[in-house]
C-alpha cells in the first residue's frame, strides 16, 4: 500500500447556529494513500464537505489532527497555511468559481503568481494546463464566453497547474449536465491514473462517485 | 515591479470596471466633491482677500464710534504732524449705484491723484491721472468694472447716490489694474471735492468729512506707536478715532461675516466626510458582492495582504480617478465663478495649497473607504465566503 498522503484522526466539529450547538464530524479519522481516488458521499448535512475543507486546509477541527503531504496542519498559522495550501492543494468547487474579470488564461495563471516563476514560465505551465483540460485554444475567453463544463475544466487546469500534492473536488459536476459531468469525471480519472494525482472527492451522485477506487460514505458526522 | 503586482494592478482596473455605472457615479460624486471643496476654499480665500493685500505700511484712521461715522478734512494736518506719518489722504464710501441697485461695485471718493502714491498696487497711465487732476467729476475705473460695464475711456456715466442723493455725472478718464491677481481691480474712483462741493450748496452740515484717512507710515514696525498718536491726537474731541493697520481694518470686515467663513470651512470639510461616506458605501457593496471571490483566492493561496492590496487598490483608483477629475475641472470653475462674482469678490484667488490638500483628501477618502470593507474581507472565513457562491 502506497504512503498515506491524507491522515484524518479523531476529528470532531461542531457549529453553531444562534448558540446552538450543530455537531457536524464526530470523532472521525480517514486515511488516503498516495495515488487514491477517494469519492466521500453522503447526504445533505452529513459532515463531507466540511471533512473536505479540513483536508484542503481550509477549515480546522474543533479537536482531532489532520496530516496532508507530511504536515500537520493544526500547527500552522493562517500566513503558514495559506502558502502550504498554494503549494500542496488544488480545489476544484461545485460553481467553477472563476473569476469573471479574467480570462482562462489569466485565471490559470493566478496560483502561479504567489510562485516566483517567471512569465515565460507561468506562460509554459499555463498552456500545458489548458492543453491537458482540452482547451488551450480558449485560453483568451472569459468565463462568460465559456459553457459550464469548459468553465469546470479550466477550474481544473487552475488546480493542477501548481502540481499541487493532492486535489480536492467539492460536487465538481452537481451544476453540470450529464454529458459535461461525464467529461469532467474522465478527466479527473486521467489526472489520477496517468499522473497519479491524490484525489478526494465530494459527491452525492453515485455515478460520479464510480469513477473513484474508494467510496467513503458519511453520515450524520460518522464514517461508515 | 514585479509581475505579480501588475497581475494584481491589472485584476484592480478590470474589477473597477465590473459596475460601470456605480463606478462612473462613485467618480463623479467624488468629483464633484472636490470641486466644491476647492470652490469652498477659494471663497474663504477671497473673504481674506483683502487682508493677505494690505500694506504693512499703510494705517487707517476711522471714526472710533463706527466706520459709518465721517470724520473732519480739518484733522489732516494734524495727522500728517504726527512723527512716523509720511503722508496722509482719505477716501469717502459712496454707496451708489449704475443703472439697478442689484449691479454692485464700490465707488470711493479719492482725495486727488495723489491718493494713488499710497495705492501703488493699483496701477494708472499718466495720461488718466492727470485728466483726473484737473476735471472735477473724472473717474479713474477698474478694469473689472470697466469690462463688466463695457465701459470705455471718454464715456460719460451717471451714478445714482444712496449717500449722496442725487444723479451724479462722471466722465471715465482712466483705467486702472492690478499689481497682482489679488488687486480689487473693481472700484470706481472720483474725485471727493466733486461731491463736497455739492453738499456745500445743498446739505452744508455734511460738507467738509471724509469717511476715512489712509495714512502711510516710514516704519512697519511702529504702526502701534504711530497708531496710538493718531488716536490719542482726537482724545476727547468730538471726532475720536480709531487707527490701525489696514490689515487689522480689512480683518475687521472679515471678522463680521466670521461666522458664515467659519461654516464654510466647516461645509468644506463635511463634503470630504459625505464623499468619504459615498466612496466607503461603493467599497462596501463591491467588496460584499466579491466575498465569494475574496474566499476563493485565499483558497488559492493569497493571504490577507493581497485582498487588502485589491479592495485598497479599487478603492484608490476610484477615488483618485475622481480627485483628478475634481481637480481639473476646478480651475475652470473657479474662473468662471471668480468672474461671476466679480462685484462681491474682486478678487477670487485659488489658494496654492488647495491642490494639494484636494489630492490629499482623495486619498484619504481612498485608503479610509477601503479599511472598513477591506477588514471585514479578510476576515470573512473561507467557508463562509464559499457560502455565498451561486
Amino acid at each position: 500500500m502506497a504512503a498515506p498522503v491524507v491522515e484524518v484522526t479523531s476529528v470532531s466539529k461542531t457549529y453553531y447556529r444562534d448558540k446552538m450547538p450543530i455537531p457536524v464530524l464526530s470523532n472521525l479519522s480517514l486515511v488516503v494513500p498516495e495515488g487514491d481516488f477517494v469519492a466521500l458521499m453522503g447526504p445533505s448535512g452529513s459532515g463531507k464537505t466540511t471533512l473536505l475543507n479540513m483536508i484542503a486546509g481550509i477549515d480546522r477541527p474543533d479537536s482531532g489532527k489532520v496530516t496532508v503531504a507530511g504536515t500537520d496542519l493544526g500547527a500552522l498559522g493562517e500566513s503558514d497555511l495559506a502558502k502550504w495550501r498554494a503549494r500542496h492543494v488544488g480545489f476544484i468547487f461545485q460553481f467553477y468559481n472563476l473569476l469573471p474579470v479574467l480570462t482562462a488564461f489569466e485565471n490559470v495563471e493566478l496560483p502561479l503568481l504567489l510562485t516566483g516563476l517567471s512569465k515565460k514560465d507561468r506562460r509554459e505551465h499555463v498552456a500545458s494546463a489548458l492543453e491537458l483540460v482540452g482547451l488551450k485554444e480558449r485560453m483568451d475567453h472569459y468565463p462568460r464566453q465559456l459553457s459550464g463544463g469548459q468553465e469546470q475544466r479550466v477550474a481544473i487546469a487552475r488546480a493542477i497547474v501548481t502540481d499541487p500534492t493532492i486535489l480536492v473536488a467539492d460536487e465538481p459536476t452537481g451544476d453540470l449536465d450529464k454529458q459535461s459531468a461525464t467529461e469532467i469525471l474522465d478527466l479527473l480519472t486521467q489526472l489520477n491514473r496517468d499522473d497519479h494525482k491524490t484525489i478526494v472527492m465530494v459527491t452525492h451522485d453515485p455515478r460520479a462517485a464510480e469513477h473513484a477506487h474508494v467510496q467513503r460514505h458519511l453520515d450524520k458526522g460518522e464514517l461508515d | 515591479m514585479t509581475q505579480t503586482t501588475m497581475r494584481v494592478f491589472k485584476l484592480i482596473f478590470k474589477n473597477t470596471l465590473r459596475h460601470k455605472l456605480r463606478t462612473f457615479l462613485t467618480i463623479m460624486g467624488i468629483a464633484v466633491a472636490i470641486m466644491a471643496f476647492g470652490l469652498l476654499r477659494t471663497f474663504v480665500s477671497a473673504w481674506y482677500a483683502g487682508v493677505t493685500q494690505a500694506a504693512p505700511d499703510r494705517l487707517i484712521t476711522r471714526s472710533k464710534i463706527s466706520i459709518t461715522f465721517t470724520l473732519p478734512l480739518a484733522q489732516k494736518e494734524k495727522i500728517a504732524r504726527i512723527p512716523g506719518v509720511e503722508a496722509v489722504t482719505f477716501g469717502t464710501w459712496f454707496g451708489g449705484y449704475y443703472k439697478d441697485p442689484k449691479d454692485f461695485f464700490a465707488q470711493i471718493a479719492f482725495e486727488g491723484p495723489e491718493s494713488f502714491t499710497l495705492y501703488p498696487e493699483f496701477i494708472v497711465d499718466t495720461a488718466g491721472l492727470r485728466a483726473f487732476g484737473s476735471e472735477r467729476n473724472a473717474a479713474i475705473v477698474g478694469q473689472a468694472t470697466m469690462e463688466r460695464f463695457g465701459w470705455k475711456v471718454g464715456d460719460a456715466v451717471q451714478l445714482t447716490g444712496m449717500i449722496y442723493p442725487g444723479q451724479w455725472d462722471f466722465v471715465i478718464r482712466g483705467v486702472y489694474t492690478g499689481a497682482t491677481d489679488a488687486t480689487d481691480i473693481s472700484q470706481f474712483l472720483f474725485r471727493w471735492d466733486y461731491i463736497d462741493q455739492r453738499m456745500q450748496q445743498e446739505m452744508p452740515a455734511r460738507a467738509g468729512q471724509v469717511g476715512w484717512w489712509v495714512i502711510k507710515i516710514d516704519d512697519p514696525a511702529k504702526a502701534a506707536q504711530i497708531s496710538n498718536a493718531v488716536d490719542r491726537e482726537f482724545d476727547n474731541s468730538a471726532d475720536e478715532t480709531l487707527t490701525e493697520t489696514e490689515a487689522a481694518f480689512q480683518q475687521s470686515f472679515v471678522a463680521m461675516a466670521g461666522t458664515i467663513i467659519f461654516s464654510l470651512e466647516v461645509i468644506s470639510i463635511l463634503v470630504i466626510g459625505i464623499i468619504l461616506l459615498v466612496a466607503a458605501n461603493t467599497m462596501a457593496m463591491t467588496a460584499r458582492e466579491r466575498i465569494s471571490e475574496y474566499a476563493v483566492l485565499k483558497t488559492l493561496g493569497f493571504n490577507g495582504g493581497h485582498i487588502l492590496g485589491l479592495v485598497a487598490g479599487e478603492s484608490l483608483l476610484i477615488a483618485m480617478l475622481g480627485g483628478g477629475l475634481g481637480l481639473l475641472l476646478m480651475f475652470p470653475l473657479l474662473q468662471g465663478v471668480g468672474a461671476a462674482l466679480r462685484a462681491w469678490f474682486p478678487a477670487f484667488p485659488i489658494d496654492p495649497m488647495t491642490y494639494p490638500l484636494a489630492v490629499v483628501s482623495a486619498f484619504a477618502v481612498g485608503i479610509l473607504a477601503a479599511l472598513f470593507p477591506a477588514w471585514r474581507a479578510i476576515r470573512v472565513s473561507i467557508v463562509d465566503g464559499l457560502r455565498r457562491v451561486g
